[in-house]
């Protein structure tokens, strides 16, 4: 095996020691759970229940709204006591559709039928119960898991890699599933690897977690296909496209996906969640979220119910010291900002952090010196100096040619430069007017296809009508002529 | 707990690796410092008057230059980039140039080096060298009097006359470089075994004790700072080794060829300002390259354009206008040294998707 030195890449402070020896705690029920119907890439879920209902745990809140999309099951059992807006965790802080329960305190599971041995399930039934279970990746992506299962339906797929890098700095909750579940976490490596048809699994897990390499070679060690892989402590390894890299020797094309070279990335707690939606028949209602930075009193990893508000998590540790200067959902490097704390834990959500002035450094910009060092750190190759500069003009089309559109946005660039420019912003910024005037271009386009037929409509109309009248015309003549002999 | 409203996304990521302009302006500032002060105590209270009139100078045109663009003056100033221009343009000068000199070259280093084209990090050279060019060209008297102090230099009030040029300076206090000496002498049809037979030592030029610019002369100290850069990570060594790299090589092979006319590496390394250069003004990061083929290719550049002015151009020392000659190539060489892009080759076209 070829292992590749990761280009660029960055070694943050990792402030892991802060929750990394603290166990999995389960978090009591809060008193409301808030349960968004969008909480995966794709359309959102579309709401089965209605206010006043009792609904057990497990059960069947909203149903997939597509193809790409995932359901949403209740946390626990308990009265909806509505649908309607609530405050997303997303950077956009805005409102999205959410289904409100109280917890009747039994959380007692709906039955549901266990299969004898999972692995005699074909293929494409074990896809099939992942996503009906709401499974999606939980490293943060939150894309739906089984989509990318079904991948092995229509391509070979020779490696399925299970990300346990968890190289954000603070975030130790994958760590910790490592460490108390390995045998869960190895199921469901294999129960994936059945869905995809893959003959081998690579583990990789960095080189700081040695007590999950531990934990996960010893479970592993009775199943050939599976390897567990001690991958190098650095900055974005847990990217995909890093991940590949370095585990197969080779790049992911521009443009393609890691499915077209026969690879595919899951994360460990997805791999987790396989295990419990067809080993146990237990869709996805709750997750390991590690709570720490230096204003939180008492960092942990808890089990939290899914929809629990974040202000319940902090409560539950001991609350702030002093005032949190960024409080987060994610790690420092990908992470954001939240608006407030009852912004409810998603299936995506790994961490909430509470970080004091001094961890977050706060800088104004200054001017690029032009040092280089973003351009050391880009783990892309990229001149994230050249893009800024452009994109900070407005000038996107510039930032475009200098390949804006294979940032990965992992802000390692930001994260190096000494004048504290935003860079990973001006790339957002960037993008996402990229992507306005790529659709204005395109509603422009079928405005004029639009106007275009209809011209084309109305001459034609026109014509037969003009051809009509010359018949006509013609017609009266001959007849007047027959009449005239 | 209480949020600031209305509610402000702050941008990803939210730590950082500490690292900040000001530092890195005031780390090299010290890593100069030894090899500054080497050359206040080898050429006495003249020289410590130029390196404060030159920063003074600098600072006050900084100053006003920003107070013009409406820029906040006194964030911008403490950056400490003019006081580094100032204090490496006044380390490349003549140590007992008279005041003057000092101002000019402070003036025009920050108003025509960096401020007319906007700015810290908008200039497209190095402003110290195109102040000491534009003072060489146009004083080529002042700026090629070297002083060759006696046993006891000179105190501070004679200073004050060297500096402010109330007396003339003897001819006895005053003498030729190395490289000057050693330009004399082939004119003048001698060999070099000759001419550097007691002209020049290695341990002599290494320690610093050989006349020269104030803050060139000693090998040891810039070395000493130049460690300290690369040990701080503020300069790679990519462009130091490159520029030392192609001098030494292109010196050997000459001097293997025709050790009688071409002076060997070990002169043509440890005279002049190659190593300052090297170290502290070929790696400013504004005008050379951001990429590391790119700093490679900069700093051979610069190493090769040193020994052609050396030994075939007219003058006898030539770092200041090869850094400024490849400052020029700089925009190019970043334009078409681009590292390649992941998952594309290097023209920029995705990879082939190959067959799993």
């Amino acid at each position: 095996m070829r292992f590749l030195r990761l280009r660029g890449g960055v070694h943050p402070e990792e402030q892991k020691h802060r929750s990394a020896d603290r166990a999995i705690e389960v978090l009591p029920l809060p008193e409301r759970l808030f349960v968004p119907l969008q909480q995966h890439i794709g359309a959102p879920a579309e709401a089965v229940v209605r206010p006043g209902e009792r609904v057990l745990k497990g059960q069947l809140l909203g149903k997939a709204g597509g193809g790409l999309s995932a359901p949403v099951h209740a946390p626990t059992s308990g009265r909806v006591l509505g649908i309607g807006p609530h405050t997303a965790p997303h950077p956009s802080g805005l409102p999205v559709a959410t289904v409100v329960l109280e917890p009747d305190g039994d959380d007692r599971w709906q039955d549901a039928p266990v299969p004898l041995d999972p692995f005699a399930l074909e293929p494409e039934h074990i896809a099939a119960r992942v996503g009906a279970a709401g499974v999606v990746g939980m490293g943060g992506a939150a894309f739906p898991s089984h989509v990318k299962l079904d991948l092995g339906m229509s391509r070979r797929v020779h490696t399925l890699i299970i990300n346990g890098g968890e190289c954000e700095p603070y975030l130790t909750c994958d760590d910790r599933l490592m460490r108390e579940h390995p045998g869960a976490v190895v199921d469901g490596v294999r129960l994936m690897l059945r869905a995809l048809g893959a003959p081998r699994a690579l583990i990789a897990v960095e080189a700081n977690k040695p007590e999950a390499l531990a934990a996960l070679t010893e479970a592993a060690a009775a199943f050939d296909p599976l390897q567990v892989v001690r991958v190098p402590t650095r900055y974005p390894m847990g990217s995909e496209k890093q991940l590949i890299q370095f585990l197969t020797g080779r790049e992911v094309p521009a443009g393609a996906r890691s499915a077209d070279m026969g690879v595919i990335v899951h994360n460990v707690a997805t791999a987790h969640a396989v295990h419990q939606a067809v080993r146990r028949a237990r869709p996805l209602v709750s997750r390991i979220v590690t709570v720490s930075g230096g204003a939180v009193a008492r960092p942990a990893n808890l089990e939290v119910p899914l929809g629990t508000p974040v202000q319940a998590l902090i409560d539950h540790c001991g609350g702030f010291v002093g005032e949190p200067a960024r409080l987060l959902l994610g790690g420092p490097m990908m992470g954001f900002t939240l608006p407030d704390t009852r912004v409810p834990i998603t299936k995506g959500s790994n961490g909430v952090l509470a970080l004091s002035r001094d961890e977050v450094s706060p800088r104004d910009p200054g001017p690029c010196i032009r040092c280089g060092r973003c351009v050391a750190a880009c783990p892309v190759g990229l001149l994230p100096l050249e893009m800024a500069a452009r994109s900070r003009v407005g000038d996107v089309e510039g930032a475009e040619r200098f390949g804006l559109a294979d940032c990965i946005a992992c802000g390692s660039c930001a994260y190096v430069c000494p004048a504290g420019i935003p860079l990973t912003q001006y790339f957002n910024y960037a993008k996402g007017e990229l992507a306005a005037r790529a659709q204005a271009r395109r509603k422009t386009e079928f405005t004029r296809e639009l106007a275009s037929a209809r011209q084309a409509r109305l001459a034609r109309e026109a014509e037969e009508k003009a051809a009509a009248a010359a018949r006509r015309k013609a017609e009266r003549a001959a007849k007047a002529k027959a009449n005239e002999s | 707990m209480t949020m600031e409203h209305p509610y402000i996304p702050l941008p990803s990521p939210h730590a950082h690796a500490g690292a900040s302009t000001t530092r890195i302006m005031f780390t090299v500032w010290l890593a100069l410092l030894p090899a500054s002060l080497f050359g206040v105590w080898q050429f006495g209270w003249p020289a410590l008057n130029l390196l404060l009139i030159t920063s003074a100078a600098a600072l006050v045109t900084e100053a006003a230059c920003l107070r013009l663009a409406e820029k906040p003056v006194l964030p911008f100033l403490g950056d400490g980039s003019a006081l580094l221009t100032a204090w490496l343009l006044a380390m490349s000068l003549p140590p007992w140039a008279p005041w003057w000199i000092g101002a000019l070259g402070g003036l025009l280093a920050v108003l025509l080096g960096k401020q007319v084209f906007g700015g810290l990090g908008q200039n497209p050279f190095n402003p110290a060298m195109l102040a000491r060019v534009a003072l060489l060209i146009a004083f080529p008297l002042e700026m090629t009097t070297w002083a060759a102090p006696p046993a006891v230099t000179p105190g501070f009030v004679e200073s004050l006359a060297i500096t402010f040029q109330t007396v003339p300076l003897p001819d006895a206090l005053t003498g030729a470089t190395l490289l000057g000496h050693a330009r004399t002498e082939l004119s003048r049809g001698h060999g070099l075994d000759t001419a550097l037979a007691g002209a020049w030592s290695m341990p002599e030029a290494f320690y610093g004790f050989t006349l020269g610019s104030l803050g060139e002369t000693s090998a040891l100290l810039i070395l000493l700072g130049g460690v300290v850069l690369v040990a701080t990570r503020v300069i790679s060594l990519t462009i130091p080794v490159a520029v030392l790299g192609s001098v030494a090589l292109l010196a050997s092979g000459f001097h293997l060829f025709d050790p009688l006319r071409y002076a060997g590496p070990g002169v043509h390394l440890l005279s002049g300002g190659l190593l300052l250069g090297a170290f502290f003004i070929a790696t400013d990061p504004v005008t050379s390259p951001s990429t590391p083929r790119g700093q490679l290719l900069f700093g051979a550049g610069c190493g090769a354009l040193v020994y052609a002015i050396r030994t075939w151009g007219g003058y006898p020392e030539g770092v200041a206008f090869a850094v400024l000659l490849m400052n020029a190539a700089t925009p190019l060489i970043d334009h078409y040294l681009r590292p390649r892009i992941y998952g594309r080759d290097r023209n920029g076209r995705p990879l082939p998707k190959e067959k799993p």
